[in-house]
């Protein structure tokens, strides 16, 4: 497998929307070249005939009765909001301007 | 001091029922014991001195009309940061959620309250649980009460060092890859990791969804298992809880007779690596449980050595994934919102600045693990070791009742010194982390100190899924006799902190 680089790690930051500093890049990539190469260990075993498991108890399509139940308020849905405006979450522009 | 604070939980309670004690006293007690020694130990985040009396209070108004009350009405607790509080600050140890008052209480609240539990305030964490020294949460590390100058283990150090600094009886902790059962461990006190779905996870702030669960901590294997009684069962809010009846774990824990069991060493937690100083007191564990008439043997578990690496691309993939949430749009602290930016800038300052090293790293891995190109050979390639791992448990349940191992290598290091070396700091959970992986439950006990360091050793009990109740009967058999020869609790050997 592969090592990870300053590059990829600027890279991965963006897509999970984390601003980090130019100049930490290098440190983040040697930690996780070094985490990477040693959680390399995986690839070790022979899983040819093993099933992937993403879970401790298998269950599917857990339902509830399509009762309506007690819910937050707008209020208190909004209590913790950062910016709220007319009942709604203010949010920073998503859009590029024209 | 009041001796009130040394009492266990299962005394204080039957105090407060008698009426011999009212229920504000004892909260008192813990209140001043905070005021006293939390300045050293940094245990609580946030101390509820108001709602802790109003709610011993309203059990004290109870016990005076007779009511019927829960076994653990009265007693005071310790709560981590990582449960949701209607009304009371949860940060999960994050400046991203300084500040941030949840709306709702977790399931466990929930339990916890209604059972008259007397919540003292939240405790400290690694931030997000992401850590095995609780150095890594935002507001600064909890000292561990057997030497302020070493860790009290994590994520959940602040849930073990109230409990083992007499700030409260009991405490709630989460157990994502150990964090209840190591930080029980280096503190001299008891933990337990429920089964998967055995406690409800509605509520507690996800980190790795498949692995997650909160548990009891105790000074002793009875108030661990009457807590677990208390939070346990089933909650239709969690898709992943399991609907059967909670194991008989008070039963259990008052029985304490493991003669005719089989008890099996796993070979592959222990030996290189492990502190000589743990290695003894693992290897009189074992002459002990010997001694009681049970039978030990000698199990393998050959994929365990590949747990942890498992673990790594799991845990980061599943808290990638989850952390998402927060970005400063809906709950939490903003950054940079000038009126100029954009959402992504402004979500992406706010997650620079309200995310400590270690949980950058773990997002950055877990989005690498996840991506095109690499998934196979990373996430879906552990989540095949993941299977291998729970069929090493399989296997060796068909031989024997329960296995036991170290809970954790070593015991309590300085803090500071696996600071900035992850690698050192995730081997902490090495022997916790395939329990995690199979959801089963674990406990870790109290078993002396590690002769060259005067400092507590931890013994790991595993049992099935389900067969929580297990635990706590091997549990309570070694702690009997352990007792009898220390001559009171291990906690009692513990230095005096400095403002008591």
């Amino acid at each position: 497998m592969s090592g990870i680089s300053q590059e990829d790690v600027a890279h991965l930051a963006n897509l999970a929307r984390i601003n980090i500093p130019t100049k930490e890049l290098g440190h983040y990539a040697s930690q996780l070249d070094a985490i990477l190469n040693a959680v390399a260990v995986v690839s070790s075993l022979d899983t040819s005939n093993v099933a992937a498991m993403s879970h401790p108890v298998p269950m599917t399509n857990v339902f509830r009765e399509d009762i309506p139940g007690v819910s937050l308020t707008a209020e208190q849905a909004l209590s913790g909001a950062p910016a709220v405006e007319d009942e709604r979450f203010r949010v920073p522009r998503i859009l590029d301007e024209e | 001091m009041s001796d009130l604070i040394r009492k266990d939980a299962s005394e204080l309670a039957g105090l407060v029922s008698s009426g011999e004690v009212s229920a504000v006293e004892v909260a008192q007690a813990h209140l001043d014991r905070i005021a006293a020694v939390d300045g050293a130990v940094h245990a609580f985040l946030h101390v509820d001195t108001k709602g802790a009396l109003a709610s011993a209070a309203a059990v004290d108004v109870k016990v005076k009309a007779g009511d019927k009350l829960s076994v653990l009405a009265g007693v005071p607790l310790g709560l981590k940061d990582i449960l949701a509080t209607n009304g009371l600050p949860t940060t999960c140890g994050s400046k991203v959620l300084a500040g941030w008052i949840p709306p709702y209480d977790a399931t466990v609240v929930t339990k916890l309250r209604e059972a008259g539990i007397v919540i003292l305030g939240k405790t400290n964490m690694d931030e997000f649980a992401m850590g095995s020294s609780t150095e890594h949460s935002a507001f600064g590390p909890t000292h561990n009460p057997w030497d302020l100058e070493r860790i009290p283990g994590g994520s959940g150090g602040g849930s073990s060092a109230c409990v083992s600094a007499f700030e409260a009886p009991l405490a709630i902790g989460t157990d994502t890859g150990g964090s209840i059962r190591q930080p029980a461990a280096v503190t001299g006190s008891v933990g337990v990791k429920p089964t998967y779905g055995g406690v409800s996870r509605y509520g507690l702030v996800a980190l790795a969804s498949s692995l997650d669960q909160a548990g009891p901590c105790a000074r002793n294997v009875l108030d661990t298992a009457l807590l677990h009684s208390v939070i346990a069962g089933y909650d239709p809010m969690d898709s992943t809880s399991i609907n059967s009846p909670v194991p008989d774990v008070i039963s259990a824990a008052k029985r304490g007779d493991i003669k005719g069991m089989k008890v099996g060493v796993v070979k592959e937690l222990g030996g290189e690596g492990y502190q000589a100083g743990v290695r003894s007191r693992f290897d009189e564990s074992v002459a002990l449980i010997e001694s009681l008439g049970a039978q030990v043997v000698e199990v393998s578990c050959p994929s365990f050595p590949a747990a942890l690496a498992a673990y790594y691309l799991i845990l980061p993939s599943e808290a990638s994934s989850n952390l998402a949430k927060f970005d400063g749009i809906r709950f939490g602290n903003r950054v940079g919102d000038d009126g100029t930016k954009s959402v992504e800038q402004v979500m992406s300052e706010t997650r620079a600045a309200g995310f400590g090293p270690e949980v950058i790293r773990r997002i950055i891995l877990g989005t690498y693990a996840l991506s095109a190109g690499y998934y196979d050979a990373y996430y879906g390639q552990a989540q095949k070791v993941r299977t291998l791992i729970k069929q090493d448990f399989d296997a060796a349940f068909a031989k024997v009742d329960v296995l036991i191992s170290p809970t954790a290598p070593t015991t309590a290091f300085k803090i500071g010194e696996k600071l900035d070396d992850p690698l050192a700091m995730y081997l902490n959970d090495v022997a916790t982390i395939p329990v995690n992986m199979a959801g089963l439950p674990g406990m870790s006990l109290p078993i002396g100190l590690a002769p060259e360091d005067n400092l507590p050793v931890g013994l790991q009990i595993i049992a099935p899924a389900m067969a929580d109740d297990r635990l706590y009967n091997v549990g309570a058999a070694i702690e009997r006799e352990l007792l009898a020869k220390w001559g009171g609790p291990i906690l009692g050997l513990a230095p005096e902190l400095a403002g008591a």
